[in-house]
């Protein structure tokens, strides 16, 4: 099985830096947001709980765009057919969807966060980052999982864009408050505070539940 | 003490319990229009069961 | 096929719902904090608790539907959570009564249970639009399957975590309905087994109706010649199962 996810994984990064579709609107959607969010909300620097809301709520937002991309390749171009004929366990697509999907985030996260820090963050936040990371790590694992989930499951519908965010937006919930909670005192104005372990148990949890449910159902998402 | 007198909270209340009895009765006038709707099928087809084979 | 026992059960159902809204009117006493509003409880929390059952309830024949292909369990499903989407607008109308009077707002984020069960619900309103565009019936029936499997599975971790993120900033209110004394758990209970009682009774209704439906529906077709079974290319109507 690891060698069909590789495959996979190997197949969908080469077509994106081929190609650059998903990557760079990510990345603009997020600079975008942020530059909205400072005229939305009137404001030069954000600290605390508005910083954080702010960084997940764009984050959730840019995923939600890559979750619309994640199949669509595979249903146009016959990839589902490909790989249902193919002597694998099914599961490898769920791996390898979600490792790409993991991947992409971490890649719109590596131009997002510096961004925010410079057109958002006041002078301190630097500080943030061993904490930022490592929240940034569980909070992409359950965005990965869900979005690969919610990709499947809306890849086959005939509204496929407004039906993902529809659906991804509520089933992302206890994640944003994870995170939000999470990433809150790090980015207070004083100085990070240290990062509170519950709210990563929390996202941990998270990661592992919903990992589990995608493990249990996704089989019957790809049987034709 | 009580948030609010009893004459002030009344309506409240009384506006929760009627907000129910509207849900359960707009159901079933939902169903007494699907009812309506069977009937009028099961008409038709004892028309076509009892009319002479063309 | 799933109309057997229909009336007795109404009956209850009207006899159990009757006897707690006098209860609640004429024997339960009133709350020392919140006064007369709290009578409102009697009637949002059996609701929102029924709702949620039935929400997971949508979920399990989900997983019976996977596991053995029998559509039943899926219109099993599909009616559990369009009739808990419908007491859900009874949970939030009524929850939302409830905070103007007691807050003076017509919505309030302090309560978790109340935050919790908007969220739930707007991910199960996606339910039927989910189901509308999808045509192939036997796809249809499986996707949202699973859909119904994550959303039920979604309401424990749901509520958790939001509970979770209220508990730092504001005392939970309902609490006050953990330790109840006598009178007024005797009323909530009777509640609880009306509303319950209530929800079985509706979605009977709901499954016996479409059912006939769908038989008649197959008969009209054999009689006028047509082949028995529904053409694949057929744009269903309704978001409902269009077999059994």
């Amino acid at each position: 099985m690891r060698a069909a996810v590789a495959a996979v994984v190997r197949k969908d990064l080469r077509q994106e830096l081929r190609t650059l579709e998903s990557i760079p609107a990510m990345a603009l959607f997020a600079l975008s947001t942020f530059v909205v969010f400072h005229f939305g909300l009137d404001r030069d620097a954000l600290d605390g709980d508005l910083a954080a809301g702010v960084l997940w709520v764009t984050l959730l937002f840019a995923t939600v765009l890559g979750m619309n991309r994640l199949f669509v390749a595979e249903r146009e171009q016959g990839g589902f057919d490909a790989f249902l004929l193919a002597p694998v366990d099914r599961t490898a697509m769920l791996v390898a969807k979600a490792l790409v999907l993991f991947a992409f985030l971490a890649a719109v996260e590596l131009v997002a966060v510096p961004a925010y820090a410079i057109l958002l963050l006041g002078p301190g936040a630097g500080q943030a980052l061993p904490g930022l990371l490592a929240v940034l790590l569980l909070a992409n694992a359950g965005l990965a999982v869900v979005g690969t989930l919610v990709g499947a499951l809306a890849v086959q519908t005939r509204a496929r864009d407004l039906i993902v965010p529809l659906i991804a937006l509520p089933l992302s919930i206890p994640l944003l408050i994870a995170a939000v909670e999470a990433t809150a005192p790090l980015l207070q104005a004083g100085g990070a505070e240290p990062l509170p372990g519950r709210w990563l148990t929390i996202l941990g949890l998270y990661d592992v539940v919903f990992g589990l449910l995608a493990y249990a159902v996704f089989d019957f998402l790809l049987e034709d | 003490m009580p948030a609010l007198p009893l004459d002030d909270a009344g309506p409240y209340v009384a506006a929760a319990y009627l907000v129910f009895l509207a849900l359960v009765l707009v159901y079933v006038a939902i169903m007494a229009g699907k009812l309506a709707r069977l009937a009028r099928d099961v008409e038709e087809l004892s028309r076509i069961v009892e009319r002479p084979e063309p | 096929m799933f109309g057997r026992g229909l009336k007795s059960l109404s009956l209850a159902s009207a006899a159990l719902v009757t006897g707690a809204f006098a209860l609640v009117f004429f024997y339960a006493p009133l709350d020392a904090d919140q006064g007369f509003i709290q009578k409102i409880f009697y009637l949002h929390v059996p609701l929102a608790i029924v709702a949620l059952c039935g929400f997971v309830a949508g979920g399990i024949y989900g997983i019976r539907y996977l596991r053995t292909g029998d559509r039943a369990h899926d219109l099993r499903s599909y009616v559990a959570i369009h009739q808990s989407l419908i007491f859900g607008v009874g949970v939030l109308v009524t929850g939302s009564i409830w905070a103007k009077a007691s807050w003076g707002h017509w919505w309030v984020w302090d309560e978790p249970t109340l935050v919790s069960f908007l969220i739930v619900f707007l991910l199960f309103a996606c339910y039927q639009p989910l189901r509308f565009s999808i045509e192939d019936p036997e796809r249809q029936a499986r996707y949202a399957a699973v859909f119904a499997i994550v959303g039920g599975a979604f309401v424990p971790l749901n509520f958790t975590a939001v509970r979770m993120a209220e508990a730092l900033t504001h005392p939970r209110t309902f609490d006050s309905t953990s330790n109840l004394p006598g009178p007024m758990a005797l009323t909530f209970l009777v509640a609880m087994a009306g509303i319950a009682a209530l929800f079985v009774t509706l979605c009977k209704y709901e499954l016996a109706a479409k059912h006939a439906t769908m038989r008649l529906k197959a008969l009209k077709r054999r009689l006028s010649g047509e082949p028995a079974a529904l053409p694949l290319t057929q744009r269903a109507r309704s978001a409902a199962p269009q077999e059994v």
